[in-house]
């Protein structure tokens, strides 16, 4: 022991000459740590520039152009915009789509995800299997679970079926405008419900449990408890489900393509679907790219306002 | 003097409750009160939800094993009159679903292990080293992650094209390896480990390269168990990218066969869930492999917010 600690000292006094001596030994040696540092972060960062940072200046570049594949691109500057603005009138409805699935969506998945996970956080036995299967879901390849949710969601088919049961006389879900969106906002809620329940469980467990003794010696009620101590002691994880499940609902895409191919008419076409049905099957590049333009903007828009009006309900401090 | 008696005791009975029950300190828990006839319901009701939340995955099951005349049964057969196990082989003759499985696991674990070596790479960077502009470079990174995926497809197209690459492997992987996410969760976490761990390192002469890869990796498990996982899930998963820069059968992902299959064999349902219910199957091993990491990984990376 005495033996490593005086090694260890002579180390560090054979050092020290060194390092005081010369400045110039420092010098290179610090050059030689940020070269290293450049070393670690190239393979990222070529990556990153060439498939995400050089792709996303191109996209906003090419929105610019009346670009269909067929012939040269023209510089248009803002004249997608301002078709889509507008004279287009189904991207009006794309646009009232989508923000119908996301407010649809997101305020039932943060309550429903937020309640599962308080409920296995008491005393449950054979938690870990419960959260297994309501994680589950999450794992599994948005296309394979649409497909049995469309055949589930037939006219004729199990939905409906269990429906009858109860003498309701089931719709034609992903046929009518009317419940076409319904159905794809159900099947995502049992698709995405999961993950979120993991982030708030994993915040329950940070919660120290004095507080809740010291409530309940002070006679507050459960409810009381609920409002006052777990909503603020939880709202970072509140609000980082938030954000995240807000950006990626902006974004569904394979749901709304296997169930409702964006109709009937375009009554579920959502921005990315239009995106994509733009791009790739009317090869309106430029069009395309102003469209998926306005997702980004408005996904940053709702991202940036949150962090504004997190100062007013998040609390860092536990 | 009689009521701090009496809140001891209170005190000392919600201890004894936390232990007997052995729950992690969770608070609801000795809230509430511990009737016979509250948690036999609270059970139940849980079964119900997961019953409810399985359904679909028997379906799936259920129909692969069905005759096709039977799938639009009404009322539905729930159990098949004749269990079709030859379905399974039936669809892998269809349409090439060896060469979607093989594509699918070749991409996600290649892709999986570029995620986890570049941003384990670049996280140590950005969480230990000093260098000119790291602050600066990382908000860059941060805030492309709000950039959706419909923004970068239309030019990653023309990228993937314009070298060559259109149904390839490296197709499939790059354009979606190097998003930022891997980097900040690392970050995170590594900022979380001792810095002395290190200095002791550097004084025995460990280079950078084996501090990272025999010190700050192994103690990382939990954060690469997760980030692993949603990356190999994502690549698995990814259904827009491979319908854009794949257009034949023997290059497809499992969800793009899937989707493929769809188009051309539409009426076969019971081919098409036998499809489904091989596709899921990996998700399923693998959540059972890291579940323990799964909850420790989430909360310990930062990503409940903590």
């Amino acid at each position: 022991m005495l033996q490593k600690k005086l090694e260890t000292n002579q180390a560090v006094i054979a050092l020290q000459p060194k390092v005081l001596n010369s400045t110039a030994t420092t010098r290179r040696r610090k050059l030689k740590d940020i070269g290293g540092a450049y070393l670690f972060l190239a393979p990222n960062m070529l990556g990153f520039l060439v498939f995400i940072l050089f792709p996303l200046v191109a996209a906003v570049v090419i929105s610019l152009f009346d670009w269909s594949l067929l012939t040269p691109p023209t510089f248009i500057g803002l004249g997608n915009y301002a078709r889509l603005l507008g004279q287009d009138p189904v991207f009006h409805q794309i646009l009232l789509n989508t923000l119908y699935f996301v407010f649809g969506y997101v305020p039932l998945n943060i309550v429903i995800s937020l309640g599962l996970a308080i409920w296995l956080s008491g005393r449950i036995r054979a938690k870990s299997l419960f959260r297994i299967i309501f994680f589950f879901p999450v794992m599994t390849p948005g296309v394979a679970v649409s497909l049995v949710w469309l055949l589930m969601y037939d006219r004729s088919g199990v939905i409906n079926w269990f429906l009858s049961l109860i003498h309701i006389q089931g719709p034609n879900w992903v046929g009518s405008t009317t419940w076409a969106m319904p159905a794809v906002i159900l099947m995502s809620l049992w698709y995405g419900v999961g993950y979120n329940m993991l982030v708030f469980g994993a915040g329950l467990q940070a919660i120290p449990s004095y507080f809740y003794e010291a409530a309940s010696i002070d006679g507050a009620t459960s409810l009381h408890q609920f409002w006052n101590i777990t909503i603020p002691l939880l709202s970072p994880s509140i609000f980082f489900a938030l954000v995240m499940t807000l950006i990626t609902s902006f974004q569904v895409f394979d749901q709304v393509f296997i169930l409702t191919g964006g109709g009937p008419g375009a009554s579920t076409t959502t921005l990315v679907l239009y995106t994509y049905q733009n791009g790739f099957s009317y090869f309106r590049m430029g069009y395309a790219a102003s469209v998926s333009t306005v997702l980004f903007l408005l996904i940053m828009v709702v991202t940036i306002g949150q962090f504004i009006l997190q100062q007013r309900w998040v609390h860092y401090e536990v | 003097m009689k009521s701090k008696v009496q809140e001891t005791a209170q005190d000392n009975t919600a201890a004894l409750r936390q232990n007997t029950f052995g729950t992690q300190s969770n608070a609801l828990a000795t809230t509430r009160g511990s009737g016979v006839v509250g948690p036999i319901v609270s059970h139940a009701l849980l079964t119900i939800i997961a019953l409810i939340m399985l359904f679909p995955f028997f379906w799936m099951l259920d129909t692969a094993l069905k005759l096709n005349s039977q799938v639009f049964e009404f009322p539905p057969a729930f159990i098949p009159s004749s269990i079709q196990w030859g379905n399974f082989i039936e669809a892998w003759t269809y349409l090439p679903f060896g060469h979607f499985i093989f594509n699918t696991l070749v991409v996600a674990v290649g892709g999986t292990i570029v995620v986890l070596l570049t941003s384990s790479m670049a996280a140590y960077a950005f969480a230990r080293l000093k260098f000119p502009g790291r602050d600066i470079i990382f908000v860059g990174y941060l805030t492309t992650l709000m950039v959706p995926q419909a923004v970068l497809v239309i030019p990653q197209f023309f990228l993937i094209k314009d070298l060559g690459w259109i149904n390839s492997y490296q197709a499939l992987i790059l354009p979606s390896a190097f998003t930022a996410f891997g980097t900040f969760l690392l970050r995170q976490f590594f900022k979380g480990i001792p810095v002395e761990l290190e200095e002791a390192a550097k004084l025995d002469g460990c280079s950078r390269f084996r501090i990272l890869f025999q010190l700050i990796l192994p103690l990382s498990k939990p954060a690469l168990a997760v980030l692993g996982l949603f990356s190999f899930i994502g690549f698995w998963n990814n259904f827009l990218w491979p319908l854009i820069v794949i257009n034949t059968a023997d290059m497809a992902t499992i969800p793009l066969g899937l989707q493929m299959y769809q188009g051309q064999h539409g009426q076969a349902w019971n081919y098409m869930m036998a499809g489904a219910t091989i596709a899921i199957i990996p998700g399923l091993i693998i959540l059972i492999l890291v579940q323990k990491y799964l909850v420790e990984g989430i909360s310990l990376t930062g990503l409940g917010g903590r």
